[in-house]
């Protein structure tokens, strides 16, 4: 199995708060994996720290290497905005522009590439993918906030789509999300990891056993555990993984 | 306490409000209403589009006032607004820098300064080293109390756009000043239209800045560095002289005047109203 991603002793955090600490892991490619773990323990400063975001935080640091099919994100010579278009993000609240249409939010992104020829189809085809098209085809140049909170989450899915990403993030996707609707973005991960790399960080344990084949349990900044997801839920190593995921705390 | 007198604390309260309100409103009414008796017997289609006539001679209006009006506003328009909203997309943007400090105190400073004084600047400005009153110091004086405003306006609805967006954007690759246009700008367009036309609202009435700058003309606008009329100069120059009909003419150009900044108002409410 290929890794698309390699974390080599990351270390980050803001001004003198150190966040995550020593982190190394391996993505690997085609397959979805989980960052699970207690408010605070660093999931999203970790999947932050793969695509760049982190570090546009004033006072952010981070040291260590993040490779990328085997290249350092954080070389000099990586301009960040190639590696965020390569490495998409979905967050955790529905985020569509709101003075953009449906049509211009998708079409925003692979606008800002050049990608200018076929951009309908562009649209058409990330709507699809993100099983959105046959609710918004007859409605392209309304707003987005016409849309409920589940159409929103997959209007994003499909924005990050659109400028044909290798990753993509998902921070904790559906804990904005009614159960319905998180169904429906968890059948569409399944889907999407045919084509691409993903990563989640989640709050449900349910979830990430549904959906993940690895997970990784983080707890005060450190990878405690990593391995195959049913491992993990059934035949955890650490003393501090069990009782995680049996509810003892977080 | 029993039910009875907290029911008749809070109807005195009520009360106490209510009659605050309408002592705070009995001002505004009673202008409006005496700007309305004396001015719009006035006002006619002459008063509005001829040009002044010498005191105690029949007819003639305030035509070249309303227009100098429009002109030296339009002009404060083209400098101030262009120049407000940058600084502001400054300010919201790197509210850490040192200049962005030095920006958003002397804005701070600049709100705070006596339009007499904004007029004293363009005539140091613009009067003297181009020797003569002109619509362009007149546009310069009232951009500079405009420019403040702005840029408060257009930081304020800047920061208001969630972080989430701006992050939206960089995530997909965008740029740091596409993010900042695309993204940030125009979700903040309408608390910025908001703001600048309720600006221009304010400044349009400013009598001060423009005694020595626009200074006052008995004709039609002739060129951007030639002394114009403008209606609350007009106005001012009417209400103090000795003529009883050059009186009663000033209350018809205050009309106008009020009207115009009314119908602005309104048509902000409105279209805040709708969204756009």
């Amino acid at each position: 199995m290929e890794n698309k991603i390699e974390v080599l002793d990351l270390n980050a955090g803001f001004g003198s708060t150190h966040v995550l600490k020593n982190i190394s892991i391996n993505i690997p490619k085609n397959r979805v994996t989980a960052i699970i773990g207690p408010s605070g323990c660093g999931k999203s400063t970790f999947v932050r720290c793969l695509n760049r975001i982190h570090e546009l935080v004033p006072s952010a640091w981070v040291n260590g290497r993040v490779l990328l099919d085997g290249k350092n994100i954080y070389d000099s010579d990586v301009d960040p905005v190639d590696i965020r278009r390569r490495v998409g993000m979905v967050f955790q609240k529905p985020n569509p522009f709101p003075a953009m249409s449906i049509y211009d939010n998708i079409a925003y992104g692979p606008k800002i590439h050049g990608m200018k020829a076929k951009l309908d189809e562009v649209v058409e085809d990330s709507l699809r993918k993100a099983a959105l098209w046959d609710e918004v085809k007859h409605r392209l140049k309304d707003g987005p906030l016409s849309l409920s909170g589940g159409q929103q989450q997959r209007l994003c899915i499909a924005r990050a789509l659109a400028v044909e990403p290798e990753v993509i993030l998902f921070d904790e996707p559906c804990s904005a999300l009614d159960p319905v609707a998180t169904a429906k973005i968890e059948d569409l991960i399944l889907e999407l990891k045919e084509n691409y790399t993903i990563v989640i960080v989640t709050h449900n344990m349910q979830q990430a056993a549904r959906i993940a084949d690895f997970t990784a349990f983080f707890l005060m900044g450190e990878l405690i555990e990593y391995g195959e997801t049913a491992q993990i839920f059934e035949n955890p190593r650490d003393k501090r993984t069990e009782d995680y995921i049996t509810g003892r705390f977080g | 306490m029993n039910m009875l007198s907290r029911k008749a604390m809070d109807r005195l309260f009520t009360f106490f409000c209510i009659a605050s309100t309408a002592l705070a409103i009995i001002p505004l009414g009673s202008m409006l209403y005496t700007i309305f008796v004396k001015g719009f017997s006035v006002i006619s289609i002459d008063f509005l589009t001829k040009l002044p006539t010498p005191a105690r001679e029949a007819g003639g209006g305030f035509g070249n006032a309303i227009q100098g009006s429009f002109i030296v506003v339009g002009i404060a328009s083209i400098i101030g607004i262009p120049l407000g909203i940058g600084a502001g997309m400054y300010l919201a943007e790197f509210p850490n820098s040192r200049l962005s400090r030095i920006v958003s105190f002397t804005a701070d400073v600049l709100t705070g300064v006596p339009s007499i004084i904004t007029g004293i600047f363009a005539y140091l400005l613009i009067v003297l080293r181009f020797g003569g009153f002109s619509a362009l110091a007149g546009g310069v004086a009232l951009a500079t109390m405009m420019i403040p405003f702005i840029v408060r306006t257009t930081e304020e609805a800047m920061k208001l756009v969630p972080a989430e967006l701006r992050e939206a954007s960089l995530a997909l690759g965008a740029p740091r000043w596409k993010t900042s246009l695309a993204v940030v700008l125009s979700t903040a367009r309408f608390g910025i239209i908001t703001g600048v036309l309720l600006t221009i609202a304010r400044i349009a009435g400013e009598t001060a800045p423009l005694l020595f700058t626009a200074f006052n003309n008995r004709f039609w606008f002739d060129g951007v560095m030639n002394p114009v009329a403008t209606l609350p100069v007009m106005i001012y120059t009417y209400a103090i002289s000795p003529f009883e009909d050059w009186h009663a003419q000033a209350w018809g150009g205050a009309l106008v005047l009020v009207a115009m900044i009314l119908v602005l108002n309104i048509g902000i409410k409105l279209a805040a109203g709708r969204r756009w």
